[in-house]
C-alpha cells in the first residue's frame, strides 16, 4: 500500500480529479494548502509597495492505493496537472503500514 | 427657506455617515485583520466624544462671533456660547453640520497611526487635538477669521481646516509615536479590499452633504429672498457637478499613474483616487468651472498616487496614507483655486488662468501655509504631552499579535472555529454551562 500526495496548482485540480476518475480512483482527501518552492512566492503592489508573498495557494490532494496502481494514478495527476510552467507542483509517494476503514473495520487492502 | 433647511437636515446626516460607517470602513479594510477593529473603533470613538465635546465649547470658540469676519485666530469671547448657552434649537441644525466636520477631522487622523496606539491615549488626544487645532482653525477658516476673513484664501469646505490639518497632524504624530513592529520589513498589506471599497465609495455620497452643505449665503442674498433662492440654485449646482467630476478624474488619473508606474491598475488605487479628488475639490467645488473641476481632480490623483510611495523612502509609518491622500490632496487643491478659480463663483476671484493676476494664489499660499503651521505646532505639543505622561503606545508583544484582542478583547474574524467540531473551544461562564 502507497499513500500518493500531491500539490498542484488549483486551478488544474478539476482536471486532475477528472483523469483520476478514469483510471478508477474512487475517493480522495483534498484540502488547500500554501507554499513555495522554486518561484518564490509572488509580487503584490499596494499604494506602490511592493510586497514579497512567500505563499503562494495550492490544492493538496491524497490518495491511499494498491501498490500496482501506483504508477498509473501518479502518471494520470502528472499528465493533468502539468502546464510547463514554474509552479506546478509536485507528486510523491510513500509506504504505507496499515489502513483501517472506520465502518467496517476491514484492514490494509480490503480497506483501500 | 423650506427648502435650504431640509437640505441641511439631509447634509449634516450624510457627512455623519462619512464617519461612520464610511471612513471606518475605508480604513478598516486597509488595516490587518487582526487590527482592523481598533481601526474602525478610532472613528467611532472620535464621534462620540468630538461630538459631544463640539457642543460644549467647539461651536462656541469657532463661531462665537457669528460668520462676521473679525480676522482672528479666535472669537473675542471663545467660551461664550458654551454648552449652545443662547444657541436656540431653530439654530441646532447649523452646530451638528459643524459638529460632523469636526468628527471627521479628527477621526482622519487614526489612519496614520493604525495598530499600535492605546485606546485612552486616543481618547485623551481627541479633546485636546479639536481644542487647541480644530476648533481654532475652524473659526480662521469657516468664522470669517484669520485664513477667511482677513487673508481672504478660498476654502469653500475644509481644504485648510479639515484636510490640511488631519494630514499634518497625521505626519506629526505618526514622526512622535513611531513605526509599527516590522515596519519596512514585514508585508502590512490590506486585509479585505471590499470594505476600503464600500468605504470609498460610501465617502464619495456622503462627501455631497460635506461641499454641497457648505454654502453660505451673502449679505445680499439674505436681505432679499429671490436672490438668496438664486444663489442657492446656482451654487449647489456647481459645487454638486464639481465634486462629481473632479473625483472621476481623480479615480482615472491614478489608475494611469499606477498602471505605468507598476503595471497594473489596482481597486485600492481606485478608492484611493474616490478620496484624493474629493480632499482636493473640497476647497475648490464653489471656486472652479467644470474644466478647472476636472483638472484639480486628475492632478490630485496624479499627485497623490505618486505621493503614496514617498513614506518608504523616507521610513515614516503613516500607516494608511493621511499625509499622502489629505496633506498632499489638500495643498494641491488648496493652492490650484489660486489657478482655476472664476469669478463666476462663490468668491468672484478670478484665478491666474482666468486673467486675475498672481494675487489669488499668494492668498490661497498664505491660507494652507497658516494651516500647516498652526496644525503642526498644536499636534506636536499635544503628542509630546501624552508621549511623555501616559504613553502612546501598547507593547510591542501585544502589537505583534494583535492590537484587536489587546485593546478590545476581541477579534474580527471568526473562521478557524466556525466548523463543525467547534475548533476544539469550551464555553468558560457563561449561563449556558458546558456544552
Amino acid at each position: 500500500m502507497k499513500l500518493v500526495t500531491a500539490v498542484i496548482k488549483p486551478h488544474k485540480w478539476e482536471d486532475v480529479r477528472a483523469a483520476l476518475e478514469t483510471v478508477g480512483v474512487t475517493g480522495m482527501t483534498v484540502s488547500e494548502v500554501s507554499g513555495y518552492g522554486r518561484q518564490k512566492g509572488h509580487t503584490e503592489v499596494y499604494r506602490g509597495a511592493e510586497y514579497d508573498i512567500a505563499l503562494v495557494p495550492k490544492v493538496r490532494l491524497e490518495i491511499v492505493v494498491d501498490d500496482g496502481d501506483v504508477d498509473a494514478i501518479t502518471d494520470a495527476i502528472v499528465k493533468a496537472s502539468h502546464t510547463g510552467q514554474i509552479g506546478d507542483g509536485k507528486v510523491w509517494v510513500a509506504p504505507i503500514d496499515s489502513v483501517v476503514r472506520v465502518r467496517t473495520g476491514d484492514r490494509d487492502e480490503a480497506a483501500i | 427657506m423650506d427648502g435650504y433647511y431640509a437640505w441641511m437636515l439631509v447634509a449634516t446626516a450624510l457627512v455623519l455617515l462619512m464617519t461612520t460607517p464610511a471612513l471606518a470602513l475605508f480604513y478598516g479594510g486597509m488595516s490587518r485583520s487582526k487590527s482592523v477593529l481598533n481601526m474602525m473603533m478610532m472613528s467611532y470613538i472620535s464621534m462620540a466624544i468630538v461630538g459631544i465635546v463640539y457642543v460644549l465649547w467647539g461651536w462656541s470658540m469657532s463661531f462665537a462671533d457669528g460668520f462676521s469676519g473679525d480676522g482672528q485666530i479666535l472669537p473675542d469671547k471663545p467660551f461664550d456660547l458654551f454648552g449652545l448657552d443662547g444657541v436656540t434649537s431653530e439654530n441646532y441644525i447649523y452646530v451638528l453640520f459643524q459638529l460632523t466636520f469636526a468628527v471627521i477631522t479628527a477621526a482622519l487622523i487614526s489612519g496614520a497611526i493604525a495598530d499600535r496606539v492605546k485606546l485612552s491615549s486616543w481618547i485623551v488626544f481627541l479633546p485636546l487635538w479639536v481644542t487647541l487645532s480644530y476648533f481654532p482653525l475652524a473659526h480662521m477658516v469657516f468664522g470669517g477669521g484669520l485664513i477667511g476673513g482677513k487673508i481672504g484664501a478660498q476654502d469653500y469646505a475644509g481644504g485648510t481646516a479639515v484636510h490640511i490639518n488631519a494630514g499634518v497632524a497625521g505626519l506629526v504624530l505618526a514622526l512622535i509615536i513611531g513605526k509599527r513592529v516590522g515596519f519596512g520589513r514585514e508585508p502590512m498589506k490590506p486585509h479585505n479590499l471590499t470594505l476600503t471599497m464600500l468605504g470609498a465609495g460610501l465617502l464619495w455620497f456622503g462627501w455631497y452633504g460635506f461641499n454641497v452643505g457648505s454654502i453660505v449665503f451673502s449679505a445680499d442674498s439674505l436681505a432679499d429672498p429671490d436672490l438668496l433662492q438664486a444663489q442657492f440654485f446656482s451654487e449647489t449646482g456647481r459645487t454638486f457637478m464639481n465634486t462629481t467630476v473632479a473625483t472621476m478624474a481623480a479615480i482615472l488619473a491614478w489608475l494611469l499613474i499606477e498602471r505605468l508606474l507598476h503595471g497594473k491598475a489596482t481597486t485600492l488605487g481606485a478608492a484611493s483616487g474616490i478620496v484624493a479628488g474629493l480632499v482636493a475639490i473640497t476647497p475648490a467645488c464653489g471656486a472652479v468651472d467644470i474644466t478647472g473641476a476636472i483638472a484639480i481632480g486628475a492632478i490630485a490623483g496624479a499627485v497623490c498616487a505618486w505621493a503614496v510611495g514617498l513614506k518608504y523612502k523616507i521610513g515614516l509609518d503613516d500607516s494608511l496614507d493621511v499625509v499622502g491622500v489629505h496633506l498632499v490632496g489638500g495643498i494641491v487643491g488648496t493652492l490650484l483655486i489660486g489657478l482655476f478659480s472664476v469669478s463666476e463663483g462663490a468668491a468672484g476671484v478670478d484665478g491666474l488662468f482666468h486673467g486675475g493676476g498672481w494675487g489669488s494664489l499668494g492668498d490661497q499660499a498664505a491660507g494652507a501655509g497658516i494651516a500647516i503651521l498652526w496644525s503642526g505646532v498644536a499636534t506636536a505639543v499635544i503628542g509630546f504631552a501624552i508621549k511623555y505622561t501616559i504613553g502612546w503606545r501598547i507593547t510591542a508583544e501585544e502589537e505583534v499579535d494583535g492590537i484587536d484582542f489587546a485593546e478590545h478583547g476581541e477579534t474580527a474574524y471568526d473562521l478557524a472555529t466556525s466548523g463543525s467540531f467547534g475548533g476544539g473551544g469550551s464555553i468558560l461562564g457563561s449561563k449556558e454551562g458546558t456544552l
